[in-house]
């Protein structure tokens, strides 16, 4: 299951810092285990990405926010990463599509707060870390649209879910970030 | 042992007077690929820092005993990670001070030569990523050619030799390094000279250059060619009736390439009618100048870079295709990729970006590539 519980935050340190630290917490953890790294070191992406692929663990993404990086890594578990990708399907096709059919399967995967935000209304909330024990409550048969902030959560869940049986998958690219149609608030 | 610690300007003199010196890079192995630190008599292993973290034993045997042996990262602190657990285990090693990002950053001036009045030209070799300023002094006098953005340099250099810097030049509008061209003349009060023909969205005030004109840095006199082919406005000058600073049109081993704005097809022609009319008609005494080097075997034994035009007419491959058509496809097929931010880099010389020098700093990374073979 993935957890994005574990948190480093690196920000401020300079090469070679970053990894060592990151190497550091990755022993704590255990295999399968997400970590999210925050950096504000620009050159640690490109180091990361090197370091996992070097000592075996899977390099998920990197988010930017503002200045600071957000890197995932996956303990142990370089294989997964080799999986493609689920379909993507861009957002403003996807506007399109919803506007024609009402009823699509939206699944958000963002945090709870996200998603009391601001919504597609009609959207189901599941979390990205809920999406292993919550998985049943989704029907395979249909098309299921994945929504996160940016496309890299539902990316990761899309993933798992596939793993799981699940075929009729699309990743919404980029993601609620630039939705620019009606939302629903709370739950 | 203690480690010691190298200068960029150490390093310059491992690459230019060919001193063997073993580099341990302990980047990514795809920033080693893209770019590092060239030199004929230097030995490379690249093996990166984060491999190293459970020690350097496995490494130790592959590190010579009889040459000086460097320790480079991207910005200092994993190399002397990495040089204090080799110094721990009895190894003699030193780290380079500032990194890759200090390398990029060096510039060695050299003088190229002495001017009929008693003045002076020096090039300015920025090593790590190849490119060539220019400042001519004479009488107190100075102009500068292609300046980098490493400013202070120019500005510093000017003051030791007791120089005002009156004129500044660009040769074209650069799109592989932000120039430091307006910054100085801001600085100096200096007329900043620029070709129209590549600043019609420049947003700064400038002067146009235009073809034949001169002027003069105390006696010595800096005359402008117009030499379009890289882009529409490049221009060349002849200083002293000596020299000829090319810019990125011609290069010792090269010659410029005419697509970084999108216009390969268009500026062929112009290119052509330069490199093989114009310069024609020039003295083929005069000692060719470029504004980048591709190869540290293009570096001459005393650091410049710097070849009479004669030689260059006989010797240079992208002055040797008699076929236009053949010349043609030589410099708009099989170019090689785009610089790093090319269109943010012209954009910065416009004036129109203003980036902080951090950004500009990492809009520079990696290798130039402006030159066709």
């Amino acid at each position: 299951m993935i957890k994005t519980e574990h948190i480093l935050d690196v920000k401020g340190l300079a090469c070679p810092m970053p990894i060592v630290r990151t190497r550091k917490a990755m022993n704590d953890l255990l295999a399968g285990d997400v970590l999210e790294v925050l950096a504000t070191d620009k050159g640690s992406t490109a180091d990361i990405k090197a370091w996992a692929a070097s000592s075996g663990h899977a390099y998920l993404g990197t988010e930017t926010e503002q200045d600071v990086l957000h890197h995932f890594l996956k303990k142990d578990s370089a294989n997964v990463i080799v999986k493609q990708e689920i379909p993507v399907v861009q957002l403003d096709t996807f506007m399109k599509k919803l506007e024609q059919e009402s009823s699509l399967e939206i699944i958000d995967v963002r945090e709870v707060e996200e998603y009391n935000e601001a919504h597609i209304p009609g959207a189901i909330h599941i979390a990205l870390g809920e999406i292993e024990t919550r998985m049943n409550e989704l029907n395979k048969s249909k098309d299921l649209y994945l929504i996160c902030q940016t496309g890299r959560r539902s990316g990761i869940a899309g993933i798992q879910l596939r793993e799981n049986g699940f075929k009729k998958l699309y990743n919404v690219v980029p993601g609620m970030t630039e939705w620019t149609k009606q939302t629903k608030k709370g739950n | 042992m203690t480690v010691r610690i190298m200068k960029p300007a150490e390093v310059a003199r491992y690459s230019i007077e060919k001193k063997p010196l073993f580099i341990l890079d302990v980047r990514n192995e795809d920033a080693f690929a893209d770019w590092k630190i060239e030199g004929e008599s230097i030995e490379y292993l690249n093996i990166p820092y984060f491999d190293l973290l459970d020690g350097v034993d496995d490494i130790k045997g592959e590190l010579p005993r009889d040459r000086d042996i460097l320790v480079v990262c991207a910005k200092e602190g994993s190399s002397q990670m990495i040089a204090e657990m080799l110094s721990d285990e009895g190894m003699d090693v030193a780290y380079l001070e500032g990194g890759m990002k200090a390398w990029s950053e060096y510039l060695e001036p050299v003088k190229v030569g002495t001017l009929k009045s008693g003045g002076e030209l020096y090039q300015f070799v920025r090593l790590g990523k190849g490119c060539l300023s220019y400042m001519v002094i004479d009488a107190d006098k100075a102009a500068v050619i292609d300046a980098t953005r490493m400013t202070d340099v120019f500005l510093d250099f000017a003051k030791e030799k007791g120089a005002t810097i009156e004129h500044v030049f660009d040769t074209h509008l650069h799109a592989d390094h932000i120039s430091g061209g307006n910054v100085i003349a801001e600085a100096t009060g200096a007329t900043y000279y620029l070709p129209s023909q590549d600043a019609e969205e420049v947003v700064f005030d400038y002067k146009k250059l235009a073809d034949g004109l001169r002027v003069t840095v105390g006696e010595t006199s800096v005359e402008a060619v117009f030499s379009p082919g890289h882009t529409s406005g490049s221009t060349s000058f002849v200083v002293d009736e000596a020299y000829l600073l090319t810019g990125d049109i011609l290069f010792i081993d090269s010659i410029g390439r005419p697509d970084l704005a999108g216009m390969a097809d268009n500026w062929v022609g112009d290119l052509r009618t330069t490199l093989y009319n114009r310069y024609e008609q020039l003295s083929e005494e005069l000692v060719v100048l470029p504004a980048h080097f591709m190869e540290m075997k293009e570096v001459n034994a005393d650091g410049s870079v710097a070849k009479q035009l004669s030689v260059l007419f006989s010797e240079n491959h992208g002055l040797q295709v008699e076929d236009e058509n053949e010349f043609r496809v030589l410099v708009t097929e099989n170019l090689p990729p785009q610089p790093n931010a090319y269109q943010e880099i012209r954009k910065t010389n416009m004036g129109v970006l203003t980036p902080d020098a951090e950004t500009q700093r990492e809009m520079e990374i990696g290798p130039n590539r402006c030159a066709v073979r």
